[in-house]
């Protein structure tokens, strides 16, 4: 493939061009990565300056994997990806496929399902803390009918089962489009020759759609897993704050609370590289992924 | 093996959208019909009606003894090959071939048999372990046509199957099509566009206009007896020309004439039936100026304007004649090979 080359009359005027992202992004990005990977190997002194910062190698590393808060953090974040991933992925494969049977009314449909995705997450906690309020919610009262006392205030797994359904009923909306994309771009012809093979519904769903689905599945399950383990922590600040007792601090809730509650710069930098870590491989795997989609 | 019967059957979709109208057509065991018309004639349409995947408004459709209306598209016994060959992408050769048996609970040994046997028949065995996008477009062909004879079906449904080869590999799937259909004698029903894929291939066909039967006949009554106007026009390549029939009986004897009844209008030539020889007793004889020659090796097209018409007319040798064109020609046409039509209804007359 040819590609095609512009050229500039002015040597300087494409680096001009370039350098407000250039700039956005060393401010923004790699700076304060580097001052993140930089502060990780040190200990911090005290706020008057007279223990200075000492280098202490991995110490805070080490630390972190001896700390059981820290292990017990690492396995909710897991609970919580997911949670959310099959929840959000479920639900949405769900509504896409009955929002594809429909002939006429198909465009309202999508349009409405869209729209909790132009929904910010902090508004989306609120909404849902209010829903899952245990004085004045909807939810627990109506829990209460058939006799579960909802108390997400005490219980973990309430709390858990919140935040998970909060976090993935903005992400319905996104999964939801590249669903009702997939299923549109399989040939109604497959369909029909599958029912003329023999195959009832559900028969036809599992064997011909769903595989034909598998490249879009893929796809969404690494950025639905990116998305729980970073873009959730609105959803968690504005309902739970990671209580009770840490049951919903996730890796990201934890790197703000130590670091800026707790003020334990050292550690949180640690939990931040570590952090980046997780984004650059899901990121290779993307990619990777991209790069030779079809796998059927 | 089963007869298939369609009884007035018609189509309307919601919205009063007629597609078919009163279709009546008997189907032979084993007979190869061919429906054939022009796009959106509702031929495919009917096709579908027949293997279930469009509801049945109107009419009864029967496979064999058994009314089958309101049967799914499985439990008629029918198989189709499609336009596009839907083949399932992510499964083998093999399992394409086998996904039909499998949903029927036919066990391994049987199954492995039967697709053997098939890819066998087909010259397709070496690409059992293949998926459909390492394929050609004629292998991926006799895949669907694989997957429809591996499940031994009543009738075979063919969607313009050839549609998507080019001109070579098209004739040659052509008489593989002919010749298997013809060797396992199960009674199929094709769709095409094709008027000269229709007339070598089918045992009878039905010409299909508007949602209607124009005609059904063996492909030579209806070449030489077309019963409409449109099926004059629709079969044979180049088209039937037209000529009015008083212009006809202004510039022939009249004895020429004398055998074409008193309502025909119209008058149909085909253009193989000039012969620029010296006219024998009681022909016709057609004079008019060469525009245009296009000779096409063994034969050669004439694009002629006759004296006192406005359109242009061509005629079919099967020779290349040594004329130049702005020539002025005269053709002899036995007065037998003349089709009287009835401008108005667009029926033949007589």
């Amino acid at each position: 493939m040819q590609t095609k080359r512009m050229t500039f009359s002015s040597k300087w005027l494409p680096y001009a061009l370039l350098a407000p992202q250039v700039i956005i992004t060393l401010i923004f990005f790699i700076w304060p990565s580097f001052q993140a990977l930089r502060q990780s190997v040190y200990r911090q002194g005290d706020a008057f300056g007279i223990r200075p910062p000492t280098f202490v190698w991995f110490e805070n590393f080490q630390a972190l994997f001896r700390d059981d808060l820290y292990l017990n953090s690492l396995k909710t974040t897991f609970i919580f990806s997911v949670g959310t991933t099959i929840l959000s992925m479920g639900v949405a494969l769900l509504f896409a496929v009955m929002v594809n049977r429909m002939i006429r009314s198909r465009d309202t449909y999508t349009t409405f399902l869209v729209w909790p995705y132009a929904i910010a997450p902090a508004i989306a906690g609120v909404l849902w803390w209010f829903i899952f309020n245990p004085t004045l919610g909807i939810l627990p009262y109506i829990l209460d009918m058939v006799g579960y006392d909802w108390n997400h205030r005490r219980n973990g797994n309430d709390a858990m089962i919140m935040v998970i359904i909060a976090s993935a009923w903005r992400q319905i909306s996104y999964n939801f489009l590249f669903f009702l994309a997939g299923l549109q771009s399989i040939p109604q012809s497959l369909i029909e020759a599958a029912a003329i093979d023999g195959a009832k519904r559900m028969k036809r769903f599992w064997t011909i759609v769903f595989p034909l689905l598998s490249p879009i599945t893929f796809f969404l399950m690494v950025v639905n897993i990116v998305y729980a383990m970073f873009d959730t922590f609105g959803v968690i600040h504005a309902t739970t704050e990671g209580g009770p007792s840490q049951a919903t601090t996730i890796l990201v809730y934890k790197v703000y609370r130590d670091g800026f509650v707790n003020l334990n710069f050292g550690s949180s930098a640690a939990q931040s590289v570590i952090l980046m870590g997780i984004v650059i491989v899901l990121t290779v795997i993307q990619f990777r992924y991209i790069e030779r989609r079809v796998n059927y | 093996m089963a007869s298939i019967t369609m009884e007035n059957l018609g189509k309307v979709y919601t919205g009063n959208v007629r597609a078919v109208t009163d279709v009546n057509i008997d189907i032979a065991d084993g007979e190869m019909i061919v429906l054939v018309g022009p796009s959106g004639c509702g031929k495919s349409t009917l096709l579908r009606m027949v293997a279930g995947l469009e509801t049945i408004t109107e009419g009864t459709l029967k496979i064999g003894d058994r009314v089958v209306n309101h049967l799914e598209p499985a439990e008629r016994d029918i198989a189709m090959v499609f336009q596009n060959y839907a083949l399932y992408p992510h499964m083998t050769v093999f399992n394409n071939l086998a996904y039909g048996l499998k949903n029927r609970g036919f066990n391994k040994t049987q199954i492995d048999e039967r697709v053997r046997q098939a890819a066998e028949m087909l010259e397709i065995g070496k690409f059992l372990d293949r998926k459909p996008r390492q394929l050609s477009g004629g292998q991926r062909q006799r895949v669907a046509m694989g997957r429809a004879l591996v499940r031994e079906p009543a009738a075979f449904l063919f969607d313009e199957p050839l549609s998507n080869l080019d001109a070579k590999l098209r004739v040659q799937m052509r008489v593989e099509i002919r010749q298997l259909q013809k060797r396992l004698a199960t009674t199929s029903l094709y769709v095409t566009h094709d008027q000269l894929e229709a007339l070598t291939m089918a045992d009878r066909l039905v010409v299909l206009n508007g949602g209607q039967i124009e005609q059904v006949g063996t492909p030579m009554e209806v070449y030489s007896r077309p019963e409409t106007t449109f099926v004059a026009g629709f079969i044979g390549s180049p088209a039937m020309n037209m000529l009015p029939a008083e212009y006809m009986r202004n510039t022939q004897q009249a004895d020429s004439l004398a055998h074409i009844p008193q309502g025909a209008d119209l008058i149909g030539i085909r253009p193989e039936d000039f012969a620029l020889d010296t006219p024998g007793d009681g022909d016709l004889i057609l004079t008019g100026t060469l525009l245009l020659l296009e000779p096409a090796g063994a034969e050669s097209h004439l694009h002629l304007r006759f004296d006192g018409l406005n359109e242009n007319m061509i005629v079919r040798l099967p020779h290349v004649p040594s004329v130049t064109e702005g020539q002025s020609l005269s053709f002899a046409v036995r007065r037998d090979s003349l089709h009287p039509f009835d401008r108005a209804t667009g029926k033949r007359v007589s």
